[in-house]
């Protein structure tokens, strides 16, 4: 009775197998998809099951921004110091240069958007939590004063917990500083674009991230005037689902719109040249 | 008046028990008590300089705060004449944590604008504890612009913990209202001249603080973060009195702090055990420094006010480079 009796064969897999070393897959923070880091890093740090923009580098974003070949770093050597002798900053400073690099809290750049120059200031939150001191104000305000001079747009891209409180109130001087150049660039009709991303929160966002003559946030960034652990506090409840989320923003009429980073250079350099009166870039349909 | 209230006015306390007591005795026996007065009275004068000259800057974090000092509507009362309150943001609703509105200083018109706290519980909650939500700020700009068309400078006093972080606060754009404050506020083509009179926190006293002249009431505090909430954050204890008195003192939140950080551009002295101690003295010291300022910055075309406004602000901050 040998015929039914099955031949005992090890599996042959059909495939190879994939030799994938452990360290290329990446895990979605936010709904655990996980996938070859190479399919995150194509989709620019998006996740590609649920759209969860991740925090990326200040350089990565500018990179996303602006035409290859055409970045080039500006007033890279302003350092922070340490106005009020505050305890441990000098050490916070060290530890973050040597993290994160020595731009402090917001890359700023010059370089081309679509064939068209522009200015650009990109926070970074690997840098003290994207916190706002004086490097931070002063960098805006030179890029400021440079778009002012070349009729370049400003662009800046926020992610901060607010002020730096090891600068004090020189931090807070910060957002009347920056506020005080942005009204320049506004009366000389030059174009200021304000994209928030997660989190932009405090002083950042009572000041620079409120005054773009548009407003765009990344999907699901926090943004508002308190955090949401203060609020809490406040009010001694849980807040509500997608209180303080772009969408939340953008329903309450706080935002003029919500993109995905994918389309992200698309729009701001469309909305520049609505603004600044030039054409639309080659290659763009109507729709 | 009785004016100590704090912890570290309690010696003043008691030496204005004892001076009330001895009065009082006198009164009945019809004794002569001059002679034991006097020294008293003196000692009473000499301790309270004492403390006052002392304060550390959470002790004076805490003179800033009480609700014994003068608000805005006591100057209003002091220091102006013929004021005339205006009300309403004209979008949502009226904010009574900002006042303001028309009045004279020394016969001339301004538009006051200040943050405004409560003295009594009815009052402290409608007040909201002088946090504005965004209609305040609101408010003030539209009284600022209304400042500038008819050419009249704009006094401000700050005197607030903070701007309000709640959810009608966040969903009405605490943080839109604020920056564009900081925007008109920059650009406005009359005098503006600013006075810290209390606390001055965060961005929710700057939101009434870009002016051509930031000055602060000896005793008052301004302040990026609050102290409790910087102890909180950075030593995880934003409760105990030496994490505050720490977090007070490497904030730097004095008016001699900032006054040394060239924040601000004058101080003005108070009186002797603080401004609730002598309410006319303090009111006639702002009036006298408000007056010489507006007197200088009215000299000014709007276009130089302008320029040498942002110019003051543009070079704010310290770093390397």
């Amino acid at each position: 009775m040998a015929w039914f009796r099955k031949e005992k064969k090890p599996r042959q897999p059909r495939r190879e197998k994939l030799e994938i070393p452990a360290d290329v897959w990446e895990k979605c923070e936010a709904c655990g998809h996980t996938d070859i880091r190479e399919k995150f890093v194509r989709n620019l740090n998006v996740c590609p099951s649920c759209d969860h923009h991740r925090r990326i580098r200040a350089g990565e974003y500018a990179a996303i921004l602006l035409d290859d070949g055409t970045i080039e770093e500006l007033e890279e050597s302003l350092r922070s110091t340490d106005p009020l002798g505050f305890p441990e900053y000098p050490a916070r400073l060290k530890k973050a240069a040597k993290n994160a690099g020595d731009a402090d809290a917001l890359l700023a750049v010059g370089g081309m958007m679509d064939g068209a120059p522009v200015n650009l200031g990109v926070m970074d939150f690997a840098f003290m939590g994207g916190s706002m001191g004086s490097v931070v104000g002063e960098k805006i305000a030179r890029l400021g004063q440079r778009s002012l001079e070349r009729k370049y747009p400003l662009i800046i891209v926020s992610a901060s917990g607010g002020a730096r409180m090891q600068e004090g109130v020189l931090s807070l001087m910060q957002m009347a500083k920056v506020s005080a150049m942005l009204a320049q660039l506004a009366e000389r009709r030059i174009p200021y674009v304000s994209i928030l991303t997660n989190p932009t929160t405090g002083g950042v966002s009572a000041s620079y991230a409120m005054l773009g003559d548009a407003i765009i946030a990344e999907p699901g960034a926090v943004i508002g005037f308190a955090g949401p652990r203060v609020i809490k506090q406040t009010l001694g409840q849980d807040l509500p689902e997608g209180f303080q989320t772009s969408e939340f923003l953008l329903d309450h009429g706080m935002l003029d719109t919500v993109v995905h980073r994918k389309e992200l250079k698309k729009t701001v350099s469309q909305l520049l040249r609505h603004m600044s009166g030039k054409p639309a870039a080659a290659g763009w349909t109507s729709t | 008046m009785t004016t100590a209230s704090l912890e570290f006015e309690k010696p003043l306390v008691e030496l204005e028990k004892q001076i009330e007591e001895l009065k009082r005795l006198a009164g009945d026996r019809q004794l002569d008590v001059a002679s034991e007065l006097a020294p008293l009275e003196k000692k009473l004068i000499e301790l309270r300089d004492e403390i006052y000259r002392n304060l550390s800057p959470w002790q004076r974090v805490l003179v800033a705060r009480s609700n014994k000092r003068p608000f805005t509507l006591d100057y209003l009362r002091l220091a102006f004449t013929d004021f005339v309150e205006l009300h309403g943001d004209r979008l949502y609703r009226e904010d009574p944590a900002i006042v303001g509105g028309w009045a004279r200083l020394d016969g001339d018109s301004v538009m006051v604008i200040g943050h405004q706290r409560g003295r009594d519980t009815k009052e402290i909650v409608r007040r909201n504890f002088g946090m504005p939500h965004p209609e305040g700020y609101r408010k003030a700009l539209r009284l600022m612009k209304l400042a500038e068309k008819f050419h009249v400078p704009v006094l401000t006093f700050i005197d607030t913990m903070g701007a309000w972080a709640g959810l009608g606060a966040e969903e009405r754009g605490q943080s839109e209202a604020i920056a564009h404050n900081l925007f008109e506020m920059s650009r406005l083509k009359v005098p503006i001249l600013a006075t810290v009179i209390g606390e001055g926190g965060s961005g929710g006293a700057l939101g009434l603080g870009v002016a051509d002249r930031v000055m602060m009431l000896e005793n008052s505090v301004y302040s990026v973060i609050s102290v409790e909430g910087c102890a909180a954050i950075l030593w995880k204890d934003g409760k105990s009195p030496e994490m505050r008195e720490k977090a007070a003192s490497a904030l730097k939140i004095t008016a001699a702090d900032l006054y040394e950080l060239r924040v601000i551009d004058e101080i003005v002295p108070e009186p002797p055990g603080g401004a609730h101690a002598d309410y006319e003295t303090v009111a006639a010291s702002l009036k006298e420094a408000l007056v010489r300022h507006l007197d200088e910055l009215s000299r000014l075309k709007p276009d130089k006010l302008v320029r040498r406004r942002r110019e003051k602000f543009l070079r704010m901050g310290q770093y390397l480079e």
